[in-house]
C-alpha cells in the first residue's frame, strides 16, 4: 500500500473518531435546552461530557492539519472553495468552546440561559454544516482545470447537500441521547429514554431518504465496498433504534456510533481515490496522487502518526474509564 | 480594499487576538503547575487555595485561547491557498504533528485536571497540570517550528512548483527556532509572572487573604526575574542572528537607510519613508554595530544597498517593509522589556528586605503594569511579521502570492468583521469574568465551591 492511500484512510479514521466522539458532544448540546428545564439538570447534561469534549475536538483540529500536511491542495481547494460554510463552523465552535467555561462561570440566570444557547446553536450549526460538507464532498462542486474552486456559495446548498446536514443533524443528536442515556440517571435518563425513541423514527427517515438520493445525486452506487458500507450505515441505525426501544443503551450506543463511522467511510470509499470531484470535469478532480505531499514528507507523517495516535488512543480510553460512571447532581463541575 | 489587504488584516486581527491569550497560558500552567507540586509536597492547604484560585483564572483565559486557535488552524486554507499549496508540503507537517503530540495531550489533561480532584491520587492529579503546561509549551514549540520556516526557509527544495521538504531534521533544527522558541516561551512567562504579580499586589494592597498572596508573590518575583532576563538576553542574540538572516527586516527596525561604519542607534528618530531617509535622529554611535555583531566597530548594511541586493537577487520589486511602525515597535517592545526588567529587580529587592507588603507605591505599579507584557509581545510579533514583508516566506513566496484566489473580497470583508464583533463580545466576557474572580479572591472561590459542596456540587462552580 502506498503512503498516499495510507494517509488517505489515516484521514478518514480521524474524521470517524471525530464524528463519533464530538458527534454525542453535539448531540448533548442540541438537547440541552429541551431536556435540560432547569439549572441543576443542564449542568447534569453538560457535565456528563465536561472532561472529553475539547479532546473530543481536537480529532477535527489533528485532521485538518493532516489534511494541510498531507494533502495541500484539498485543504487549500476545500477550504478556500467551502469559505462560508467553513467559516460558520469556526464560528459555531468558538462560541460553544468558550460557553462550556463560561456558562458555569456566573451564577447570573440570564448570562447561563445565553450561554446556554450559544452551545445549542454552536453544536446545531457544526452538526448541520459537517453533513453539508460531507455531501458537497461526494457529490461533486466545480472544480476548474488548475484545482480552484469555480462556483459559488450556492453551487454547496443544494437540497442533497441540505439533505446531508439534516441527516447528520439527527444523526449526533440521536447519538447524543444514546449517550445520556449511558450517562445519566433517575428522572433525566427517562427523558432522555424517551427522546431517543423520538429522534430515533425521525433519523432514519432521513439517513434512509439520503442514502437513496446518494445513489441518483452521486456515483457511490458504481462503487461496491462504499455500496455495502452504506447499506451497513443504515442496518446500524436501524439497529440502534430497535435496541434503544428495548432498553438495552450500550447496545444502542455502539450502534449509533457504527452508524456514524460507516457514513463516514462510505463517503470517503465513494470519493476514493479522489479526494475531491470536480462536476466540470472528472478530469479536473483532486486525487490522492495530485493533492498530496511529496513522499518524503508523508513517510515523515508516518513515522510520527503510526507512534503517536496509539499513545493518544490509550491516554483518551483512560480518561473515559476515569469517568465513566454516570453523572448526577452530586458530582457537577460546570 | 483589495483582498490581499483584508486577508492580511484579517490574519493580522485574529493572530494578535489568539497571542493575548497563548502567554498567559504558557506561563500560568507552569505556575499552576509549581503551586500544586508545593501543595502535594507540603500538604499545606494555602497552596492548595493557590492552585484553585490561579487555576480558575487560568481556565477562563485558556478556554478563549483554544477557540481562537481554531481559526488560526483554518485560515492559511480558507484566505491563504495559494500559500497552503505551495508551502504545505513543509508547513502542513508541524501543524498536524503540533495537533497529535501537543493538543491531544493538552485537552485530554485539562480534562482530567478540572474534573479530576476527586477521582484522582494527589501526585496523578499534579501529574496533570504538569502535562498540561509541557504540552502549551511543546504546541509553541511546533507553532514556530513551522513559523521559523516562513521566516528563515532551511531543508528545502524548490520542485514541482511549490517548496518541498528534503530534510525534517533541518526544519526542527532550523537556527531561528532556538532564538525565536526560547523567546516567546520566556515572554510567555513573564506575561504569567506579571499577571500573578499585579493580581497578588491587589489583593495584598487590600489584605485580602495575604499569606495566599504573598506566597504567591514570591514564586511569581522569581519566575519572573529568570524569564525576564531570558527574555531580554535571548532577544540580543536573536537581534545579532536576524542580522544575518533577515537583514532587510533589521535594517528597517533601525530605519538604518546608509550603510555605515560603525553603526550609530537610533533612539528616536523621524523618519521620511519616500525620501528614504530620516529628518530627524538622536543617534548613539556604535550602538547598532554592537547590538548587530556585539563589536562597536562593525559594519552594518542600510537599506538603500540591501534593497539593491534583493533586486539582484530577486529581480526588479520593492523589498523594504514599513519602516515607521516597525522602528517604533521595536522600541516600545524594548522599552516595555527594560521597564519590566527595572521592576523585577526592584521586586526581588523588596523582597528579599522583606518590605514588599509595605511599598504600596511599587504594588500599584506592579498592579498597573499587568498589560506590560501583552504589549511588548504584540509589538515583538508585529515586528517579526511585518519585518519579514513583502514575503510570506522569505525569499520564496511573496505574501500577494499567498492569498486564496478563489475567495471575493467581499466575503473575506464578512468574515473579518464577524471575527472581530465576535472575538470583541468574547474579550468583554473574558474580562468580566476575570476581573469577576480576581476581586473575589481565593475565599470567594472556595466559599462558592463550599455553597455548592453543601447543595450536593463537587469542588467547582
Amino acid at each position: 500500500m502506498d503512503l498516499n492511500i495510507l494517509w488517505f484512510i489515516l484521514i478518514m479514521v480521524l474524521f470517524a473518531g471525530f464524528f463519533f466522539l464530538e458527534g454525542f458532544d453535539f448531540g448533548v448540546g442540541i438537547l440541552l435546552p429541551f431536556l435540560g428545564k432547569n439549572d441543576t439538570e443542564r449542568r447534569i447534561l453538560i457535565n456528563t461530557i465536561g472532561p472529553v469534549w475539547d479532546g473530543n475536538e481536537v480529532w477535527m483540529i489533528t485532521a485538518g492539519g493532516a489534511l494541510f500536511a498531507a494533502f495541500p491542495n484539498w485543504y487549500a481547494t476545500l477550504f478556500s472553495g467551502f469559505y462560508l460554510p467553513l467559516f460558520l463552523i469556526l464560528v459555531a465552535l468558538i462560541v460553544r468552546g468558550v460557553a462550556f467555561e463560561f456558562r458555569s462561570s456566573d451564577r447570573s440566570p440570564q448570562w447561563r440561559n445565553f450561554w446556554d444557547w450559544m452551545i445549542f446553536i454552536g453544536s446545531a450549526l457544526s452538526a448541520i454544516l459537517w453533513g453539508v460538507a460531507g455531501a458537497d464532498l461526494l457529490r461533486g462542486v466545480p472544480i476548474d482545470a488548475k484545482m480552484q474552486f469555480a462556483g459559488n456559495f450556492f453551487d454547496l446548498v443544494s437540497p442533497y447537500a441540505i439533505l446531508g446536514g439534516v441527516s447528520t443533524f439527527l444523526l449526533f443528536t440521536l447519538h447524543g441521547a444514546l449517550y445520556l442515556s449511558l450517562k445519566t440517571e433517575g428522572e433525566i435518563l427517562q427523558k432522555v429514554q424517551k427522546a431517543a425513541k423520538k429522534i430515533g423514527v425521525v433519523t432514519v427517515l432521513a439517513v434512509v431518504v439520503f442514502a437513496v438520493m446518494t445513489f441518483f445525486e452521486t456515483d457511490l452506487l458504481a462503487n461496491n465496498g462504499a455500496t455495502i458500507v452504506l447499506l451497513a450505515c443504515a442496518l446500524a441505525l436501524v439497529l440502534a433504534n430497535i435496541m434503544a426501544r428495548s432498553g438495552k443503551s450500550g447496545w444502542a450506543f455502539i450502534s449509533s456510533a457504527l452508524t456514524i463511522v460507516f457514513l463516514t467511510v462510505s463517503i470517503f470509499w465513494g470519493l476514493f481515490p479522489r479526494v475531491m470531484v470536480s462536476s466540470l470535469n472528472p478530469e479536473w478532480s483532486l486525487t490522492i496522487y495530485n493533492a498530496s505531499s511529496n513522499p518524503y514528507t508523508l513517510k515523515i507523517l508516518t513515522i510520527v502518526a503510526l507512534t503517536m495516535v496509539p499513545i493518544v488512543l490509550a491516554y483518551q480510553a483512560w480518561t473515559y474509564w476515569i469517568f465513566r460512571k454516570r453523572i448526577t447532581s452530586k458530582d457537577l463541575h460546570y | 480594499m483589495s483582498q490581499l489587504i483584508l486577508a492580511r488584516l484579517q490574519f493580522a486581527v485574529t493572530t494578535s487576538y489568539h497571542f493575548l491569550f497563548v502567554p498567559l497560558t504558557l506561563g500560568l500552567s507552569v505556575l499552576v503547575a509549581i503551586m500544586e507540586t508545593m501543595y502535594v509536597r507540603s500538604g499545606d492547604e494555602t497552596y492548595k487555595k493557590m492552585t484553585k484560585f490561579w487555576g480558575k483564572l487560568f481556565l477562563i483565559n485558556f478556554a478563549v485561547g483554544v477557540v481562537t486557535g481554531l481559526v488560526q488552524e483554518f485560515q492559511f486554507g480558507m484566505n491563504w491557498s495559494e500559500y497552503s499549496r505551495f508551502m504545505g508540503d513543509i508547513f502542513g507537517a508541524p501543524l498536524a504533528i503540533e495537533a497529535l503530540l501537543a493538543f491531544f495531550l493538552e485537552s485530554t489533561f485539562l480534562g482530567l485536571w478540572v474534573f479530576g480532584w476527586e477521582k484522582l491520587p494527589k501526585k496523578i492529579h499534579a501529574l496533570c497540570i504538569w502535562l498540561v503546561a509541557i504540552a502549551s509549551n511543546m504546541s509553541a514549540l511546533w507553532i514556530l517550528i513551522a513559523n521559523s520556516f516562513m521566516q528563515e526557509p532551511v531543508g528545502y527544495v524548490l520542485r514541482n512548483g511549490r517548496a518541498e521538504m528534503e530534510s525534517f531534521l533541518a526544519l526542527i533544527t532550523n537556527p531561528h527556532v532556538f532564538y525565536q522558541f526560547p523567546h516567546t516561551v520566556l515572554s510567555g512567562f513573564t506575561t504569567a509572572a506579571f499577571f500573578v504579580l499585579g493580581i497578588s499586589a491587589y489583593h495584598l494592597l487590600k489584605k485580602n487573604s495575604p499569606e495566599v498572596f504573598r506566597r504567591s508573590f514570591k514564586i511569581a518575583i522569581i519566575f519572573g526575574a529568570i524569564s525576564v532576563f531570558g527574555v531580554a538576553g535571548i532577544g540580543h542574540l536573536q537581534g545579532i542572528h536576524l542580522v544575518q538572516a533577515q537583514p532587510m527586516k533589521m535594517a528597517a527596525v533601525e530605519a538604518h537607510w546608509d550603510t555605515e561604519q560603525p553603526a550609530g542607534f537610533n533612539v528616536v528618530a523621524s523618519i521620511d519613508e519616500q525620501g528614504q531617509k530620516n529628518n530627524f535622529e538622536l543617534k548613539i554611535p556604535g550602538v547598532l554595530s554592537f547590538l548587530s555583531y556585539n563589536n562597536f566597530t562593525a559594519e552594518v548594511k542600510g537599506i538603500k544597498e540591501l534593497q539593491a541586493a534583493d533586486v539582484q537577487k530577486y529581480g526588479p520589486g520593492d523589498y523594504v517593509p514599513s519602516v515607521t511602525p516597525l522602528f517604533w515597535s521595536f522600541r516600545i517592545m524594548v522599552g516595555i522589556g527594560s521597564l519590566m526588567v527595572l521592576l523585577v529587580l526592584l521586586g526581588l529587592y523588596f523582597w528579599k528586605t522583606q518590605r514588599f507588603e509595605q511599598k504600596t507605591w511599587f504594588l500599584k505599579v506592579l498592579l498597573w503594569s499587568i498589560p506590560l507584557p501583552y504589549i511588548a509581545s504584540t509589538t515583538g510579533w508585529f515586528m517579526a511579521e511585518s519585518g519579514r514583508q513583502p514575503w510570506i516566506v522569505y525569499g520564496l513566496q511573496k505574501t500577494a502570492s499567498g492569498v486564496s484566489t478563489v475567495v471575493p473580497a467581499g466575503q473575506v470583508l464578512t468574515t473579518l468583521i464577524a471575527f472581530t464583533l465576535i472575538y470583541g463580545v468574547l474579550a468583554v466576557a473574558d474580562v468580566y469574568l476575570l476581573v469577576k474572580f480576581v476581586k473575589q479572591g481565593p475565599d470567594g472561590v472556595a466559599t462558592e465551591s463550599a455553597d455548592n459542596v453543601a447543595k450536593g456540587a463537587s469542588l467547582w462552580t
